[in-house]
């Protein structure tokens, strides 16, 4: 979510610009209404308002970002567009003519269709068989596949519609989304967060497949929080903050800088990462794990060795599903090995529980914070005690003192700024990058040797998103050895010292972060058979 | 149009507004039901709720028979409480009392102050196993203990029913399959004179405070908790889920295994095959009724004991069947799950504008 930073190795707006510039869009003529027009929607939840009078406004063949970062009122804006949530008040205005869009079918039959941030397919059936499931009515598979074919081709998408969902790519599991979307010959299509689990080479071709769509005529509302891929990609922005619209610009007339002000109203932070002045034990050794999924869509793990030292930040570049699941459950001992295929400052480990792998000072903060990291419906001291157990104050003979846990809980809350209604408040009534920053709080005052942080900021606001990343560097600098996983590139060339990629469950070398780029990174997480020879 | 929306948070009001929700509406059916019956419903429930506690012996039977519910109770609480769902504790009473009983007939004839402990000791450890046999199935085999549990009850019930017409049927008795009464030395005293409320009770008096004390304090009950909410956290936390489950079906195995022996030594004084009215069953309903909360399940556990002396009552002086206890029971569990769904549920409201119908 920070995005442009000089001399990490990400690519520059101006580089990415300049490679795509968008076709100059001929202006549209005034006689024919906007595709899509928004008119002072509102819609409440209990206690948020969650878009407070948008109005915004897309022409035909206009690809439309909408930016704003995580809980702006992006999501319910385009499920109210989607027919997926109703608006409590405005108007919906569909080619000059309102509308009332009770449902994503009745969207669909307008000619709205959406790509999921999280894709809505069935692993076990093929590319057509997923794609017939969403058609209505009638259909020959047959000549389904062959109209699959047609259009996945003629955009640029290429996709075998007999092959099963489940031996796709992420990146190709996409195009399937996208492909169902096109089949119906949308006049507008919604992209939710497309990116975020693409490299940048498959952004790339994404962003031509969108550009190809829009000359079409076609309509495209994309949702991101991503500056560079708007500056890359849109015609127009509509930046939203807290619910309302804070402004909208030509986003190609923008600098990061002045975007990032109307979406969080101010310069984007950025991180300190001094060098590390103490001794460089090695506290975190991997030693060939390799294990075998019993599940037929898991991923096996394939002696995957790496060396964590005190007072650096390793991370793993990588794309959700290619063994990263596997990897931290056999790092935190949710899953159990070899005792030498862990070790803790030297001590095998591998064949430990989780529980007693914390006794040797290991803190891990896992991707799922509700159910996992944290309880649902239990309180945040409560929740504190879920780790912090081992501390003498909390536990003595067997008892609990949860009026100390409520203490070490508002001291947490206080300390890593977590908005909630106290150490009362149940987990699930906080929002993600909330109990993201709970967790990684609870998890840092346990004084870690290690800390294993799956996803830091996934879900999380820009500003705590920076917080978290400086109080991960600082603590690697005070001589705790962090292993970070995460798929945001920009985020692992921030704060990570080296960065490995695990693609495939197989894990790449460790390179110095100066010693690489976004680029190579990228080929790395395609997986091997897409790298250059 | 969905009726029902979630709730950003759990109700609290809620979770204490279902019971006597739940109450109330058993009520209201229950008068629809004895006016169809014939029966003024005001005077039913005269005979069901108060004409029951306006004896001393009334009050007799009231705790006598809530001992038992509230000390199996708090056991499966324990359980629920980690979404392990022991709903055999019937068969753990039987088990219990058999073991309890065995002592009892081997030592007749003696008189020793150990007897009656050692009896207590021996419920404990028959319920305790028997509750353990589904632990052991679940850690091991993956089998579910609601199954298991409930299974295991029909062999409880076939084993007492071979040995009390068999190898313990009382020689002296006339063929009835029952064993020999137990000697004093084996009973519980009774607390009064002429009543029938024994010395068992105090079991339950001091176990509840300890189970308070358990539930509200102890990791080990955070660990339960913990489990049963989100198995996911349990693992990553490090706790075990099969200690949780060992744990949970050994306790509330042992807690109506007690029961048991209580019954056989208290108002029962032998082994027969009548032994427990269902106890182990209703102990369900008083468990959820009572919150899972040590303290509301006393307050149930009176309640679900009153419904028995109400329907007693009820068949004596208004020729009710005898099954109106049991309804009784099942509307209170009913309209209980009802009126649970909207701890984490509400009634979605009414949209305030913007077109279109509810």
């Amino acid at each position: 979510m920070t995005l442009i930073k000089p001399g990490v190795g990400w690519y520059t707006p101006a580089s990415f610009v300049s490679r795509f510039e968008p076709p100059a869009m001929s202006a549209p003529p005034r006689v024919p209404p906007p595709r899509l027009a928004l008119c002072h929607i509102t819609k409440r939840y209990p206690g948020v308002v969650a878009n407070d009078d948008v109005s915004l406004s897309v022409q035909p063949g206009e690809i439309h970002a909408v930016l704003g970062e995580n809980g702006a009122g992006k999501s319910t804006l385009m499920k109210i567009i989607y027919g997926a949530v109703q608006a409590d008040a405005g108007q919906i205005m569909w080619n000059g003519r309102e509308v009332r869009v009770g449902s994503p079918s009745a969207a669909r039959q307008l000619g709205i269709g959406m790509v999921f941030q999280h894709f809505q397919l069935f692993e076990t059936l093929t590319v057509v068989e997923n794609i017939a499931m969403a058609l209505e009515g009638r259909f020959d598979l047959a000549a389904l596949a062959v109209r699959v074919k047609d259009v996945s081709e003629k955009y640029g998408l290429p996709l075998d519609p007999q092959r099963l969902v489940h031996s796709l790519s992420v990146g190709e599991r996409q195009r399937v989304e996208i492909v169902r979307c096109l089949l119906q010959n949308p006049q507008l299509l919604i992209l939710d967060e497309p990116t975020s689990v693409l490299t940048p080479q498959a952004v790339r071709r994404l962003f031509d497949t969108l550009r190809q769509l829009a000359s079409e005529g076609v309509s495209i509302l994309y949702i991101s929080h991503k500056l560079h891929e708007i500056q890359a990609l849109c015609h127009r922005a509509t930046v939203m903050q807290g619910g309302r619209v804070t402004g909208e610009t030509d986003p190609r007339n923008e600098t990061p800088a002045t975007l990032a002000r109307m979406m969080i109203g101010r310069e984007l932070p950025v991180c300190h990462a001094p060098a590390y002045a103490g001794e460089a034990r090695a506290v975190l050794q991997i030693d060939r794990i390799r294990r075998i999924s019993a599940d037929p869509f898991g991923v096996s793990l394939h002696d995957i060795s790496l060396t964590v030292n005190a007072g650096e930040v390793v991370g793993i570049a990588g794309i959700s599903g290619n063994g990263q699941a596997e990897l931290l459950s056999a790092l935190s001992g949710e899953t159990q090995g070899r005792p030498e295929s862990v070790s803790i400052a030297g001590v095998p480990v591998g064949h430990l529980h989780a529980g007693q792998r914390r006794d040797m000072g290991l803190a891990f903060v896992p991707e799922e914070r509700l159910g996992r990291g944290a309880v649902p419906g239990m309180s945040l001291a409560e929740n504190f005690i879920l780790t912090a157990h081992r501390q003498p104050a909390l536990r003595r003979h067997g008892l609990l003192s949860f009026g100390r846990a409520r203490e070490f809980a508002a001291r947490c809350i206080e300390r890593f700024d977590v908005r909630c209604n106290g150490p009362q408040s149940a987990a699930r009534s906080l929002s993600g990058g909330n109990l993201q920053k709970f967790i990684v709080g609870r998890e840092i005052m346990q004084a870690p040797k290690l800390m294993i942080v799956a996803q830091p900021t996934w879900g999380v606001d820009v500003g705590a998103a920076a917080f978290l990343r400086q109080t991960l560097l600082d603590l690697a600098r005070s001589g705790v050895a962090v292993l970070v996983v995460s798929e945001e590139l920009e985020e692992l060339f921030e704060i990570c010292d080296r960065i490995a990629v695990l693609a495939g469950g197989r894990l790449s070398p460790p390179v110095p972060k100066d010693q690489t780029d976004a680029e190579q990174i990228g080929l790395l997480m395609s997986g091997p058979q897409e790298q250059p020879a | 149009m969905q009726l029902i929306e979630a709730r950003p948070n759990p109700s609290r009001v809620m979770r204490w507004a279902a019971p006597p929700l739940a109450i109330l509406l058993t009520l209201v059916v229950a008068a629809i039901l004895f006016a169809m019956l014939g029966k003024p419903p005001l005077q039913a429930f005269h005979v069901f709720f108060i004409e029951p506690l306006e004896t001393a012996n009334g009050w007799s039977e009231l705790a006598l028979k809530a001992s038992p519910l509230i000390l199996i109770a708090q056991g499966l609480a324990l359980g629920f409480r980690a979404r392990i769902y022991n709903i055999g504790a019937e068969g753990q009473l039987l088990a219990g009392a058999i073991c309890a009983s065995g002592v009892a007939i081997y030592t007749d004839g003696m008189d020793a102050a150990w007897i009656l402990p050692a009896m207590v000791v021996a419920g404990a450890v028959g319920g305790g196993l028997w509750g353990a046999i589904p632990a052991w199935l679940r850690t091991r085999y993956q089998a579910q203990e609601t199954l298991t549990t409930l299974m295991l009850t029909y062999v409880a019930t076939y084993l007492l029913s071979w040995l009390v017409s068999s190898p313990w049927r009382d020689p002296g008795g006339t063929n009835f399959p029952q064993s020999i009464l137990f000697s004093e030395a084996a009973m519980f005293a009774p607390l009064f004179e002429g009543l029938r409320v024994n010395t068992s009770v105090w079991i339950t008096v001091i176990a509840v405070p300890l189970f308070w004390l358990f539930v509200s304090r102890s990791f080990a009950a955070y660990q339960l908790a913990v489990g049963g909410e989100a198995v996911a956290a349990a693992r990553y936390a490090g706790f075990s889920a099969s200690r949780t489950v060992w744990l949970s079906l050994v306790v509330s195995g042992a807690a109506a295994g007690i029961a048991g022996a209580a019954e056989a030594a208290g108002p029962v004084g032998q082994l027969t095959l009548s032994l427990s009215p269902g106890y182990g069953y209703a102990a369900i309903i008083v468990a959820w009724v009572g919150r899972l909360h040590p303290l509301g399940i006393v307050l149930a556990g009176l309640l679900m004991a009153l419904i028995y002396l109400g329907g007693e009552a009820a068949q004596v002086s208004m020729q009710l069947p005898a099954a109106i206890s049991w309804l009784f029971q099942g509307m209170l569990l009913f309209f209980l799950l009802g009126a649970d769904a909207f701890v984490d549920y509400r009634l979605k409201r009414r949209r305030q504008a913007a077109g279109g119908k509810e």
